[in-house]
């Protein structure tokens, strides 16, 4: 290959990778708690299809990990966490921008086994049983269902029992993986993601919680795109997208 | 919660260290193998026994999570004939950071006795040498450089690994909770001084290993 050429490739090639930066200015990045998934990935082209030219892009995981992403600069427009406490300290660190936080959903914390369990699990007080080597719980350092479920499994002074025996996962999500692979006797999940496996897992019992499940929505202060943040919000307020969270299993706020 | 970190640090240093213990067996005998016995389908063998190299780490874990899982066919029977369950276990770890790191050592390994020249092979056999004391009197001691060096890159990958062990052992502290995990833990809920320890920590040991291990096989030696 001569010179001439090989320059060309090189320059064809240079550009393939710069080409797809200068295609995002109309991106709305929307960093959900991982229960919101399969709801809000039904919501997206909704949402897209009522605001022509913007593009939801969104991002699944654990509320505390997106906030460490956002509190360290990442380009988020909105955040939808699963508890109060992982916004509360996004509002701690001025990142929320003001006046748009609102409470858009409810949920409620459910004890799950995998379905062909023959354990006879009831309630969260079973788990002291011997035959239960391993729960599944978010880890409550990162993880709202994690918190939930600490605090519940407190009130009803289980923790110290079942703590020893406790699988700590990254999500709500993998804590429903380890359910629904047998890997683990039981696990604490919101209704709404049991309902997402309910082949491989069944709800033995709903757990109560020490405060209500409200999950809270904000735009964020130095996001790039604040008049879609705003759009999206109050899109997932309307009727419609309330009708569509209701039929995951998600309650009013 | 949390393990305290030397806790962690011994921790990852047992994982990587029985880690790196098997595949150097392994990796010396099946390089052996490769380099000095003809077989059909040799080259086929050595792409697979590579592929652990190529996949992402996640996809590893997949696959291990789903063959040595309780659902699992080698997991089942594992629970069934031994009572043993890899999945949330050191144990665990351990077989995800062996299976990730050994192509590492594989291709050191054939590499450095392809190089042995089989002509000092064959003067020790003529000399009356049976072929475990050629193995370990002439070639294994001629392709030490090259195995060495694939033994410490099996460590510090085994020190490292993260996707395939947290799919496989969890993150359990103080039981399978490596360095780099409770490093992403750290960062996940947002304790970035525990993560700066944890990263600091790491670090020591990285340079710790490469200073002993220039000291092993100083590079440049003559031969």
């Amino acid at each position: 290959m001569n010179l001439i050429r090989l320059r060309r490739c090189i320059g064809a090639a240079l550009l393939t990778l710069v080409a797809p930066l200068a295609a995002h200015a109309a991106d709305l990045t929307v960093s959900a708690a991982a229960s919101l998934t399969n709801a809000f990935k039904e919501l997206g082209p909704a949402f897209e299809a009522q605001n022509p030219g913007t593009t939801v892009v969104f991002n699944f995981a654990a509320s505390d990990a997106l906030l460490a992403q956002i509190a360290k600069g990442a380009p988020v427009d909105v955040f939808a966490s699963a508890d109060q406490d992982a916004m509360d300290r996004a509002d701690a660190q001025k990142l929320l921008a003001a006046g748009s936080r609102r409470n858009f959903v409810g949920n409620t914390l459910v004890m799950i086994v995998p379905s062909d369990s023959a354990l006879g699990l009831k309630t969260p007080a079973d788990l002291q049983k011997a035959a239960v080597k391993r729960v599944a719980i978010g880890n409550p350092a990162s993880v709202p269902v994690g918190r939930y479920t600490k605090a519940s499994l407190e009130a009803a002074t289980l923790w110290a029992a079942v703590e020893p025996k406790a699988v700590m996962a990254q999500s709500v999500r993998q804590a429903l993986d380890y359910v629904a692979r047998g890997e683990v006797e039981a696990g604490f999940v919101y209704a709404t993601d049991a309902a997402i496996m309910k082949d491989k897992v069944k709800v033995v019992a709903i757990v109560p919680t020490t405060s209500a499940i409200t999950y809270p929505i904000a735009a964020i202060n130095a996001g790039p795109n604040p008049d879609a943040a705003r759009k999206f919000i109050d899109f997932v307020l309307t009727p419609a997208a309330q009708a569509v969270l209701a039929r995951y299993g998600f309650g009013r706020p | 919660m949390d393990a305290p970190v030397w806790i962690t640090l011994a921790l990852t240093l047992k994982v990587a260290g029985w880690a790196t213990a098997i595949n150097l067996v392994l990796g010396v005998a099946a390089g052996w193998l490769l380099a000095r016995r003809r077989f059909i389908g040799r080259e086929l063998v050595d792409a697979v026994l590579t592929l652990p190299l190529v996949l992402p780490p996640t996809v590893m874990g997949y696959y291990l999570l789903v063959v040595i899982g309780k659902r699992g066919w080698l997991g089942h029977w594992l629970q069934q004939s031994f009572g043993i369950n890899l999945i949330f276990s050191w144990q665990g770890a351990v077989v995800a950071a062996t299976i990730v790191a050994f192509p590492l050592v594989l291709k050191s390994a054939r590499a450095a006795f392809e190089s042995v020249d089989p002509q000092l092979e064959q003067a020790a056999r003529v000399l009356g040498l049976n072929e475990w004391a050629v193995f370990f009197r002439v070639s294994v001691p001629m392709a030490w450089p090259g195995i060495l060096a694939g033994t410490l890159l099996v460590f510090a990958r085994s020190l490292g690994e993260f996707g395939a062990t947290l799919m496989v052992a969890g993150s359990i502290p103080g039981r399978t909770q490596t360095l780099s995990i409770a490093v992403y833990e750290a960062v996940q809920a947002g304790q970035d001084d525990t993560a700066n320890f944890l990263v600091a920590i790491t670090s020591i040991t990285c340079i710790a290993v490469l200073l002993a291990a220039g000291r092993l096989a100083p590079a440049g030696r003559a031969r």
